[in-house]
């Protein structure tokens, strides 16, 4: 596990002269695809210039032209639109991934590491058990046949998550959990679970932080697998991955339908983990523990 | 002594894999049981419906018996490797399976072998210039490996390499070994990205901790040559962690795997997950779920015997607590 000597500041007070840093052109970058796509996650609809799902058949299968950016796909809907209003898909559910493992794994992570005992090695074995399972085939199959879709998709990814994340803190915690202020705490009187979350969950918080955006990618990674599966959202909500297996027979009329969002989900993924590499690196020695 | 350790070792590892396994199939049929939708309805399609024919599918599939009754029937099945008959075609789970799983396994070898070729000598270059620029650009390419899902690494060189210059067929599976081949690099390659991303930061954070040991400074000290410390001192090392995570790359091979068919229409084992998703075919799923868990169980004792052999250090007892 990465040592964190970070002080208790949090996130931006670490400059670091060990750390190289990525060219801030990147970051700054990545940075702003993020708040793009956010953007577009809760204001597509208003952003958009045509309708996500307006069909218009006599413009059906069109290439990029200048009323219809990107083109459009075989009902004639508006590509550049559906991608601004699929964006909201790529987000909720990341979202909810991410943080549903932050919470419970951080707060698993933290009895672990700071108890240790039997809790402590049950989840252990848990993560050991889970982080060599296939993630995205057991969604696909639950989803598949259990059926319901998205949100049935985002709680079996919780669940393969936060075992992980439960291992990533506890090892953070046991270090934390000898240094000389914990001990100065307990001899206190301070309850555990006040130790816990005011004394070493804050100096945990950059490499939670991190792993959280590292999950976000990973999530919209899978998320859209299972749509391109077709085992996502419903049909009629665009998203990025759905709309890459609808449009993947227009690849040859008008490519833009299936590569604009595929670009998209490239986008956004990379962005993510080069935020959460960035954040990791900055306040770790190296992100040796991923 | 040692062979005695070393087969205490070995039995108990299968055991507890046995144990394992068995586990996984009750979970599996046990999630597959509960799922929603009625067997007979399936079955039935479109044809009439009649309560003698009710009966009879009934009595066919054992839809009458409790669910530790089938469960057990499907059990005893899956031992003899018989895994039930498809409901949607009609054919047996393991003809089906049997008949689709050469073009994945040649698909999940191809692409691992890109993967190991690139990624590990990536890696180390990575490891031995690190912080230089070739790093930098070695460390990006992964980041981005990771970042982009294998269907979507699929589209882009199906789009570049089929269709804009038309080096490579469209989709299809090619007939005979070259063509095959030939057929099946784009998948392989769209599979081996995220895989070979994967090993490339797993050979990278390994050498990185090996070259700063001690031994690899005496080893050049002592004047041995630069790719003997580089392969027989340091990446023989460094494999150990690689080693370990072999599970975790099966697990991304099956998964790519699956989505990758998709993209080029190749009818493997994935594309047979998906149809009979969507069909609700019960037993195909059970039979797929099994036979993944069982190839990865046994990846992973394989990985538990390479042990033995990479790293003498590990004694048999040891190994076994």
């Amino acid at each position: 596990m990465t040592v964190i000597t970070a002080p208790d500041t949090g996130l931006l007070a670490a400059p670091r002269k060990r750390g190289r840093r990525r060219p801030s052109v990147l970051i700054a970058l990545s940075i702003l695809i993020v708040l793009l796509v956010v953007a577009c996650a809760l204001a597509g609809s208003q952003i958009a210039p045509f309708g996500a799902n307006a069909q218009n058949l006599i413009v059906a299968t069109q290439a990029p032209s200048a009323h219809h950016l990107l083109g459009t796909d075989d009902f004639g809907r508006d590509v550049l639109s559906r991608i601004i209003v699929g964006a909201r898909a790529a987000v909720i559910g990341p979202a909810l991934i991410a943080v549903g493992a932050l919470i419970i794994g951080n707060a698993l992570g933290l009895i672990a590491g700071y108890f240790g005992g039997r809790v402590d090695y049950f989840i252990m074995r848990l993560a050991d058990l889970v982080w060599a399972l296939p993630g995205l085939l057991i969604a696909i199959v639950v989803v598949g046949v259990i059926g319901g879709g998205y949100y049935v998709a985002v709680t079996v990814l919780i669940v393969l998550t936060f075992p992980i994340d439960a291992r990533i803190v506890r090892g953070a915690a046991l270090q934390q959990r000898n240094m000389p202020y914990v001990e100065a705490a307990v001899t206190l009187g301070i309850s555990s679970r006040r130790v816990m979350l005011r004394h070493i969950w804050p100096n945990l918080l950059p490499l939670v932080m991190a792993n959280t955006f590292l999950n976000f990618a990973f999530s919209l990674v899978a998320l859209s697998g299972l749509s391109f599966l077709g085992l996502g959202v419903p049909l009629n909500t665009p998203d990025w991955g759905g709309m890459l297996a609808q449009n993947l027979s227009l690849i040859q009329s008008n490519a833009m339908a299936c590569l604009g969002p595929a670009i998209a989900i490239v986008l956004t993924a990379t962005s993510m983990n080069l935020i959460g590499d960035w954040i990791y690196e900055r306040l770790s020695d190296r992100g040796r523990a991923r | 002594m040692r062979t005695r350790q070393v087969s205490v070792f070995l039995v108990r590892r299968i055991l507890a894999l046995v144990i394992l396994l068995l586990l996984i199939s009750f979970l599996v049929f046990g999630l597959l049981y509960l799922a929603p939708g009625n067997a007979i309805q399936v079955l039935l399609g479109t044809h009439p419906s009649s309560p003698a024919i009710i009966a009879a599918l009934k009595a066919k599939y054992h839809l009458n018996d409790s669910f530790i009754g089938q469960y057990l029937l499907w059990l005893k099945g899956a031992v003899h490797l018989n895994l039930g008959i498809s409901i949607q075609t009609g054919q047996t789970v393991t003809s089906l399976i049997g008949s689709r799983i050469g073009l994945t396994i040649f698909l999940g070898i191809y692409a691992f072998l890109i993967s190991v070729l690139l990624g590990v000598p990536a890696g180390v270059i990575a490891a031995m210039r690190n912080r230089s620029v070739a790093d930098r650009a070695i460390v990006g390419v992964s980041l981005l490996g990771v970042s982009v899902p294998a269907f979507v690494s699929g589209i882009f060189l199906l789009y570049l390499l089929a269709i804009d210059v038309g080096w490579f067929p469209v989709y299809g599976p090619g007939g005979g070994f070259v063509d095959r081949v030939w057929h099946l690099t784009l998948p392989a390659f769209a599979l081996a990205f995220g895989v070979m991303a994967l090993i490339l930061k797993l050979t990278r954070a390994s050498m990185i901790t090996v070259l700063e040991q001690d031994y690899i400074a005496f080893a050049q000290a002592r004047g041995v040559g630069p790719v003997r410390v580089i392969i027989r001192y340091a990446l023989r090392n460094a494999l150990g962690p690689i080693i370990t995570a072999g599970g975790l790359i099966l697990g991304v091979v099956i998964t790519g795997a699956v989505l990758v068919e998709q993209v080029f229409a190749l009818p493997g084992i994935g594309t047979l997950l998906i149809t009979s998703v969507e069909a609700k075919d019960v037993p195909v799923v059970q039979g797929f779920t099994l036979l993944a868990a069982a190839i990865l169980i046994a990846a992973n004792f394989l990985i538990d015997l390479c042990y033995l052999f990479i790293d003498p250090r590990i004694t048999a007892g040891r190994g076994a607590q």
